[in-house]
């Protein structure tokens, strides 16, 4: 289940070709555009998805529980359509929480798991994926083609909107960047790397959104968007945020609810 | 949603319009955001990095004109000029300088040498196919401003602090917080000012 797709061989040669210097800009685009969609057909992230929904089901953790009675915001066991209508308010919680955020909370009280535990390797590394990684990406794949919908009617979702856009713009760290410095303004790249402009609503900030949680070639593993907003935390040389704290999960309702009624694919690849 | 974004953008407007009179410092005085308590110190980016400065909270908080003018004079009275008066290092050094991305992240471990990031934002070399278009292009930098000693010094300055010049700038101040060395800096000078550099050929 967890075997490094990365080793087959002709994912391994596409990789190395990306290596190739000399390749041009929209060369190595065109390829690997063309390359995913033909991967997208049988993307290794539904591995995970299969994963997911048999954990989902199984009695795990010290209370020997499922996860059938976790409420995502639907009621109790509905996972279809979740996904895409969070981060959303939870009043049991007290909290507005996003999916991957919501699916530990109900591993520790639904399960009996410890949160500080779930914490410590909560990304993917050296062939280890996380139990909420897995689970997500079932999760996610219950919204695929559907709609994004978060809604801010809730005081307390709106007002996590209004914060997560704070933290976007908010520059700080040894190179005064914010998540705008880069996210900020249409049309522009990091060396070859397109850069959605993540403040404008609608397609751009849906690339933020888009494609996660993915499994991504470069390693062969599976990352969510935990995972994403934690990276550019590293990149924005920042030090690094809480898993599933307030700030990230501000954050993603500012980034999802930007994207609201785009059409959300599914779990999806990554290079 | 509107109107309480531009609450938002009235009640940080209010609040600097009552700061304006105060000193610079005031500015990396302001409440720290909310998210402080959400973050763990990780190896070398420590946890007061999330603090603004005074130049960070005059861009974040919209400061007016002459804070801003404040605190680019601030800015510019700091940058540290070669002690031997030289300006111009090796273009050679300069295009690896230039190359080289990554520093001050978590995972970069204290004391290492630092890429300069530049072709992370700019194009250079028309050789390097692979440029960001954050910044602009600097390639011809030096072949359509000459290399006089007044174009050294500001090229210089620049790198060193972008802030002195423009305060809410993208571009990081490499040489005020010690990013990259004097000689990096000046090597980065010729690769845009050395007729030889791969910078200024057709």
């Amino acid at each position: 289940m967890k075997k490094r797709l990365c080793e087959m061989s002709a994912i391994c040669a596409l990789l190395m070709s990306f290596g190739a210097a000399a390749q041009s800009t929209d060369a190595i685009t065109k390829e690997f555009e063309t390359y995913r969609e033909l991967m997208e057909a049988d993307n290794p992230a539904e591995i995970y998805e299969d994963a997911g929904a048999e954990m989902w089901k199984a009695k795990r953790g010290p209370k020997q529980a499922s996860l059938e009675q976790c409420d995502l915001g639907l009621g109790p066991g509905v996972v279809k359509g979740a996904y895409v209508q969070m981060p959303r308010y939870f009043a049991d919680a007290g909290k507005v929480m996003d999916a991957e955020r919501r699916i530990v909370h109900c591993m520790v009280m639904l399960q009996g798991f410890s949160e500080a535990d779930l914490a410590k390797q909560p990304f993917s590394k050296d062939g280890y994926t996380p139990d909420p990684s897995t689970l997500v990406t079932y999760v996610a794949g219950q919204s695929r083609g559907m709609k994004i919908d978060v809604s801010r009617k809730q005081s307390q979702v709106a007002k996590a909107y209004i914060t997560g856009m704070e933290i976007f713009n908010y520059r700080a760290g040894p190179y005064d960047f914010s998540c705008a410095s880069c996210h900020g303004e249409d049309g522009k790249r990091i060396r070859t790397q397109r850069l959605p402009n993540l403040s404008k609503r609608g397609e751009e900030a849906m690339l933020a959104i888009q494609g996660w949680p993915a499994y991504r070639m470069t390693g062969g593993y599976l990352l969510t968007l935990q995972w994403r907003l934690n990276d550019c935390f590293r990149q924005q040389r920042l030090p690094e945020p809480k898993y599933g704290s307030d700030t990230i999960t501000a954050l993603l309702t500012y980034l999802t609810a930007n994207a609201n009624g785009q059409v959300y694919k599914g779990p999806g690849i990554k290079r | 949603m509107k109107a309480q974004h531009t609450l938002l953008l009235f009640t940080l407007a209010a609040t600097f319009s009552q700061m304006a009179s105060a000193q610079d410092d005031s500015y990396g005085a302001l409440p720290a955001r909310p998210f402080t308590q959400d973050f763990n110190a990780r190896g070398i980016a420590g946890l007061e990095r999330l603090q603004e400065d005074s130049v960070q909270a005059a861009c974040n908080h919209f400061a007016p004109r002459n804070v801003v003018q404040a605190l680019e004079q601030a800015q510019l009275a700091a940058i540290k000029y070669p002690a031997d008066g030289k300006f111009l290092g090796d273009w050679k050094g300069g295009e690896k300088i230039a190359q080289k991305g990554g520093g001050m992240t978590w995972s970069d471990k204290a004391g290492a040498e630092n890429g300069g990031n530049c072709y992370n934002c700019h194009q250079l070399s028309k050789a390097e196919t692979s440029f960001g278009t954050i910044g602009p292009s600097l390639n011809q930098y030096g072949a359509l401003r000459g290399n006089s000693p007044e174009l050294q010094k500001y090229t210089y300055s620049k790198i060193f602090n972008a802030k002195a010049y423009n305060l809410c700038s993208t571009m990081p101040r490499f040489g005020h917080v010690g990013a990259l060395t004097e000689q990096q800096i000046k090597d980065l000078v010729a690769l845009l000012l050395d007729p030889e550099s791969p910078v200024n050929k057709k």
